[in-house]
């Protein structure tokens, strides 16, 4: 199983509390294009089977394999806050990127073919909004070492008190 | 036009043509969406007088202004045909992906004509319509036919309304489903087999603008919000499952067969057991940020595996209303139901029947024959094995399968006529829909409801049990306050049909689910989305305009006030037990009611409608055909 390798901060999704509503699909298509469209949506909720719900959005690997397969480099990573930047002056819809990520989480637009990736809504100040609007706090802000911590702290409290 | 594309789509399955009808402003005002536009378009395309599973029935699909933006529930849409179960109005309503990916792809409605030759599977990509073959899918629950066709297509965002092998095989009460959704009342799955359309697919790649977003995303962010506190906890928690002990404390939890309203095991099937023991997940629709469906897994014994969302109207049905108290039957029984393409609630209240009329004697163990027991059974009430078995002899129209999936009604007559018994008393349906999992003799006003409502015994076209179970009334008598109450709360109910919107967001706009406390809320999402001025008055109108045009559609299919009944056990067998004991609905009671409701409509005594009532709601066309 793929998992992220990131020192830096991404959208993750507790499967246990998303009921697969997809507002936040609804929320990021309109923040990036000013209309209601989930194909356009740079978070994905997914249903594999009837009962197995999340939402996916870019992971923010370090050394990121999409910046890597990028034959034009126009992908390039934030060293500050890990997010992607895509020069759309370069990118010409080749889609490697997307297969080079192995969470699915780049698309491409397809009127102006370049790539889309979430970009946490960093020039909001409220910050990401598909968070924001997450009616179940499902979605949240988080890294890898956060989300360790967390288990460690869950798994003491189901070892000690054995609840 | 903002909320609206102002285009119908109509595809013909004889021609194998299509062709594209434009709608103006103006009717989109009258007719909203959901089940009146449907029903509108159901009134426009289809041959007057013919029969429902005939090609001049027409599949008439409508969504609403909402779909696609974020208003919390408002991914609905609203299908009609000629009920092949009521031979009246057959209006129901799903939700979540489909109807938002109808909306991208650019289609307020569809019409689908004629009949195919061969089994069909319609793919609607954008602009695009493609007649596929569906051979391959023959056979598939509704899921797997689902899931088949987007591994088929290659895209994981196609949304499909597709028919199980009920369907298939033309079973009455078979339903449509998507997203695991159910338009499940009134037969449509019949409709949809008789046409040999399998499916209906679609991909819709375009974006969904709106008058105001501003404004409607502050709106829709409140909501949203306000759905997460107290106002939705019942749905949230426990469904509406929660309706078991609450009924069966009023003593109208619908027991063997309406024979009883108290059921000795109402604990053993009730919410609370369901969600300490079988709940696994709770999931929402799209657009939707209350998440009300519990879905259920059996763990062990002969149904392990089984696995649906389980809510109370098909539960009562086929668990209570069958003696049933093993919840492990009863989701194998719904999880059947759901699969194979079959409304729960007709498939319950029509074994429940079989069961009655085996106890009786009528039927014997040889009459249930079958694959699974070449000896046949016994079904007895309490049998769970039995009702799992006759619901797989439906879906498959198996033995005796084949007279139950015509519904109660044609099955009753069918027995009567053969062997000169009276089994149509305790036939529970009206208008041939089978009733839901409300005892009306102990709620008057919901039985004036039920009995006048448009497509047979429906709990959600009316909320008359309202008043009753609030005790805004006293739900045992009559009085002259009914024929108001059944047109108020029947109206209120169409507003949320028609745009439409699930009702469990009710109370989410000011805490209270009162006309003054939604319609203003109502109005602002409206013109947020349309750019329209709507206000409270124009929101209520919307109700009483739905009725109308599914009303006027039944009066030109035939409908006289004798249709407007109740099934005979209500009028005539006082109820045995518990809180409403001793109580019916009686034929004094139930023509007074009549009388009071078709004047609080402006009706004619006959309940025909007066040409200036029709011309004063904007329906020139519907007055010159049937007006009085």
């Amino acid at each position: 199983m793929p998992t992220s390798t990131s020192k830096y901060q991404y959208i993750t999704c507790d499967p246990t509390k998303c009921v697969g509503c997809q507002l936040c699909e609804y929320i990021c298509s309109y923040v990036k294009t000013g209309e209601f469209n989930t194909y356009r949506s740079r978070i994905r909720t997914v249903r594999a089977e009837e009962i197995l719900i999340t939402a996916v959005a870019c992971r923010t690997c370090e050394d990121a394999p999409c910046v890597i397969a990028c034959p034009r480099d126009a992908l390039s990573q934030d060293p500050n806050t890990g997010i992607i930047h895509v020069d759309a002056n370069r990118c010409d819809g080749c889609a490697w990127c997307v297969e080079a990520c192995d969470f699915g989480a780049i698309s491409i637009n397809p009127e102006t073919k370049t790539a889309e990736i979430c970009d946490m809504c960093e020039d909001l100040e409220d910050g990401p909004q598909c968070v924001k609007w997450c009616p179940k706090e499902a979605l949240e802000l988080t890294t890898p070492d956060r989300r360790a911590q967390r288990s460690r702290r869950k798994l003491a409290v189901e070892e000690v008190l054995g609840r | 036009m903002y909320g609206y594309s102002g285009k119908i789509l109509h595809v013909d399955l004889t021609t194998r043509k299509t062709w594209v009808e434009s709608k103006p402003e103006e009717w989109y005002k009258i007719y909203i969406g959901g089940v009146s536009m449907a029903s509108r378009l159901c009134w426009e395309n289809i041959e007057v007088g013919c029969d429902p599973l005939s090609p001049g029935n027409p599949i008439c699909i409508a969504n609403g202004m909402f779909a696609g933006t974020p208003v919390p529930v408002g991914g609905k849409y609203g299908l009609a045909s000629k009920s092949p179960l009521t031979g009246f109005i057959g209006d129901s309503l799903s939700s979540s992906w489909f109807t938002i990916a109808l909306k991208r792809a650019g289609w307020d409605g569809i019409v689908i004509h004629g009949a195919s030759d061969d089994w069909v599977y319609v793919f609607i990509d954008d602009d695009r319509v493609e007649f596929r073959d569906a051979s391959q899918l023959l056979g598939l629950g509704t899921f797997q036919t689902e899931e088949t066709i987007r591994e088929e297509l290659g895209d994981d965002q196609v949304r499909s309304a597709t028919i199980g092998p009920a369907g298939e095989k033309l079973v009455r009460v078979a339903s449509v489903t998507n997203d695991s959704r159910q338009a499940g009342r009134t037969g449509h799955g019949a409709v949809w087999g008789s046409k040999k359309l399998k499916a209906l697919s679609v991909r819709g790649t375009h974006g969904v603008s709106v008058a105001d977003p501003d404004a409607l995303l502050q709106l829709s962010y409140d909501i949203t919000q306000a759905a997460q506190g107290p106002h939705t906890q019942k749905y949230r928690i426990l469904g509406t499952m929660a309706n078991v002990l609450n009924l069966n404390r009023l003593g109208i939890l619908p027991t063997r067969n309406y024979q009883q309203g108290v059921f000795e095991y109402a604990e053993l099937i009730s919410g609370e057991y369901l969600h300490e023991h079988y709940h696994v997940k709770t999931i929402a629709c799209a657009q939707c940020p209350i998440a009300c469906e519990q879905m259920s897994q059996v763990k062990d014994g002969p149904y392990a595996g089984a696995m649906t969302g389980i809510d109370y109207e098909p539960l009562y049905a086929v668990g209570s209303n069958c003696g049933v108290k093993d919840l492990r039957a009863a989701i194998k029984t719904i999880d059947i139901c759901d699969r194979g393409g079959m409304d729960a609630m007709s498939t319950g209240v029509t074994i429940s029947w079989a069961m009655e009329t085996f106890e009786r004697g009528i039927f014997t163990k040889e009459d249930f024959k079958c694959a699974k027991y070449p000896e046949g059974f016994e079904p007895n009430f309490g049998n769970a094995e039995a009702v799992v078995t006759l619901a797989e002899m439906i879906r498959d129209r198996e033995g005796i399968g084949d007279l139950l999936a015509e519904g109660s009604k044609r099955a009753s007559a069918q027995v009567d006529a053969e062997r000169g018994t009276e089994t149509w008393k305790w036939a529970m349906h009206i208008k041939g829909l089978e009733t839901p999992g409300y005892d009306a003799r102990g709620l008057k006003t919901f039985a004036l409801g039920l009995a006048v409502g448009t497509r047979g015994a429906c709990h959600n076209r009316t909320a008359a049990y309202d008043p009753d179970i609030k005790g805004e009334v006293d739900r045992f008598s009559v009085d002259e306050t009914r024929g108001k109450l059944a047109k108020s709360t029947e109206e209120y109910a169409a507003v949320y049909d028609t745009l439409p919107l699930c009702k469990f967001i009710r109370r989410c706009f000011t805490g209270k689910a009162d006309r003054a406390g939604a319609w203003p809320a109502i109005a602002k999402l409206i013109n947020a989305t349309t750019g329209w001025d709507f206000d409270y008055d124009a929101v209520d109108l919307i109700g009483e305009r739905a009725f109308t045009i599914k009303k006027a559609f039944n009066i030109r299919e035939g409908w006289t006030r004798e249709d407007d009944h109740l099934p005979w056990r209500w009028m005539h067998e006082p109820m045995k037990e518990g809180p409403s004991a001793g109580y019916v609905v009686s034929e004094e009671e139930l023509e007074y009611m009549k009388d009071l409701y078709y004047e609080a409509k402006g009706w004619t005594k006959d309940g025909l409608i007066p040409k200036e009532k029709l011309i004063a709601l904007g329906m020139d066309d519907v007055a010159e055909e049937i007006g009085v």
